[in-house]
């Protein structure tokens, strides 16, 4: 569990105003800020990462305090041992690929670590080139898995995929996601792209001009709250199969994924990897009391 | 005619000495001067500039003056650690640093200057201390920076005369480096020792500076 709340005065397009952010990330989740740039959430990113101090406010990791404003605490980002994909990526020119990663291990890491990330990110190919010679693509690559190298307890990505083109972008969203949830670790993710946000996010959190404006799940946040008969989830389509009459689609939604019946002509405008927003009436669903700690908004 | 090597030995001592000095100064130097706040800034830069500008025998007079017995530095100096810097050896290293500072710290403070500032950010996230993130990251992305700013100082040590001439004189084996005998074996009309020493300092200096260029040229992607 990360609680945060930061406060700070910064200068904008329009003259100064204060960013003012409470934030709670449940452990393993993957949290978005978003919202137009300058508006404050790349700061709130470095504040929690210790790169930037914030005049007041208080940041909690576990049971540990980070930055106490009111007790003069404030930890090195050294110590904290978050991860932090910087939205240029950051490598390090003076090494290859393997010695980005290598650089990222602590004394009491096993070297054998690298080996996996390599494999894992199919980076084993390029592993002794230096980052100049990579393709936009390939850097994002390397950067994820230099973060992830470090065995952060905390993972914080700036706009990690926004210089890359959609095709890409969208294949490595999947492959972001994928490695999310094999290591489990607690993400905020930084995003001005809805798609984005839907994709990976369970919660959101939007920031406008310092303040949040509106939070809670994707969907909540960008139907704008109105109340209507019907479910909206937008989500990707990972496989198409034909049934007897009908056919069946397998649609990542969010972190969920959900097989959904649809029509022939449906089907066929569909292939897989296609965005959809899946509309379902609301008038029928069961509805079950969660205990405490189970529901998913509360944690 | 026999050639007298000593003054152009010296000259290599003096500027290797120079040099080396510089570099451990100089480096972490122009480090602390590309990334401080502080308001004396401007004035800073310029000081370290200049040698640039100034006549050298300005420079020169000036510490004379401070490394003269007779004067309160030069007089704690002789008294506390039995050193003389007026007409020594030492005197002319110390003087050679501050002459040739700009040529290492300019160089060095832009290349510090011109290296993103994620990469830093980056290092202390993976929890490196200042000193692994000096050593390791900003060094080696400034390479061609350090080696033309090394070179530099080096080779503008070798031709330095003013600053020599007024607080080093012209003592065989201690302050005689080769500039200073090219001028007095032109005042004694010894004109195919001069030619010698000048025509040593005339190729090396080209040499140097080809080097300078080519290391540039190979920096450039």
């Amino acid at each position: 569990m990360m609680h945060a709340l930061i406060q700070k005065q910064l200068q904008g397009a329009e003259g100064a105003f204060m960013l003012d952010v409470s934030l709670e990330v449940a452990s393993g989740e993957i949290v978005a800020l978003f919202g137009a740039s300058g508006a404050g959430k790349t700061t709130a990113l470095r504040c929690i990462a210790g790169l930037d101090v914030p005049e007041n406010g208080r940041i909690t990791f576990g049971d540990e305090c980070w930055f106490d404003g009111t007790k003069h605490v404030c930890q090195s980002p050294q110590v904290r041992h978050v991860g932090y994909m910087f939205q240029d990526y950051a490598l390090f020119p003076n090494m290859t690929v393997r010695g980005n990663l290598e650089f990222a291990l602590r004394k009491s890491d096993d070297p054998r670590y690298i080996e996996e990330l390599l494999q894992l990110m199919q980076l084993a190919e390029l592993q002794h080139r230096k980052p100049d010679t990579l393709s936009g693509g390939q850097k994002q690559r390397v950067a994820l898995a230099r973060t992830l190298a470090s065995q952060p307890k905390l993972l914080l990505l700036d706009e990690p995929l926004s210089a890359l083109d959609a095709a890409i972008r969208s294949q490595l969203q999947d492959e972001l996601l994928r490695l999310q949830r094999h290591f489990g670790v607690t993400t905020i993710l930084v995003s001005h792209d809805v798609g984005e946000v839907y994709k990976l996010a369970s919660r959101v959190y939007v920031i406008e001009s310092g303040r949040i404006t509106r939070q809670g799940s994707p969907t909540e946040v960008f139907s704008q709250g109105k109340t209507n008969g019907k479910f909206r989830f937008a989500g990707e389509v990972l496989a198409i199969e034909a049934m007897d009459v009908m056919f069946a689609l397998t649609v990542l939604v969010g972190n969920q994924i959900v097989r959904v019946t649809a029509t022939h002509e449906e089907a066929a405008q569909l292939k897989t990897g296609d965005d959809v927003m899946l509309v379902s009436k609301a008038f029928n669903p069961m509805v079950m009391r969660l205990e405490a700690g189970e529901s998913p908004l509360k944690q | 005619m026999v050639l007298d090597w000593q003054p152009l030995l010296l000259t290599f001592k003096l500027a290797s000495v120079t040099t080396a000095i510089l570099f451990c100064m100089g480096v972490p130097f122009a480090w602390w001067l590309a990334n401080t706040r502080i308001r004396i800034k401007p004035a800073i830069e310029a000081l370290v500039a200049m040698p640039l500008v100034l006549p050298p025998s300005v420079l020169g007079f000036y510490l004379l003056l401070a490394f003269s017995p007779e004067r309160w530095f030069g007089h704690w100096l002789d008294r506390v650690t039995g050193i003389r810097l007026a007409f020594s050896f030492e005197g002319l290293v110390i003087a050679s640093v501050i002459f040739s500072f700009p040529f290492l710290v300019h160089p060095v403070q832009a290349a510090f200057q011109n290296l993103p500032r994620p990469l830093t950010d980056a290092a202390r996230i993976l929890g490196k201390s200042d000193w692994q993130i000096f050593t390791r990251v900003l060094l080696p992305n400034i390479k061609p920076a350090l080696l033309s700013g090394t070179i530099l100082a080096f080779a503008h040590t070798l031709g330095e005369f003013g600053v020599v001439l007024m607080i080093g004189g012209n003592l065989p084996h201690e302050t005689r480096v080769a500039s200073i005998a090219i001028y007095d074996e032109v005042e004694a009309l010894n004109y195919a020792a001069a030619n010698f020493y000048a025509g040593v300092l005339f190729a090396l200096s080209f040499f140097i500076l080809l080097l300078v260029y080519i290391l540039n040229r190979k920096a450039q992607p």
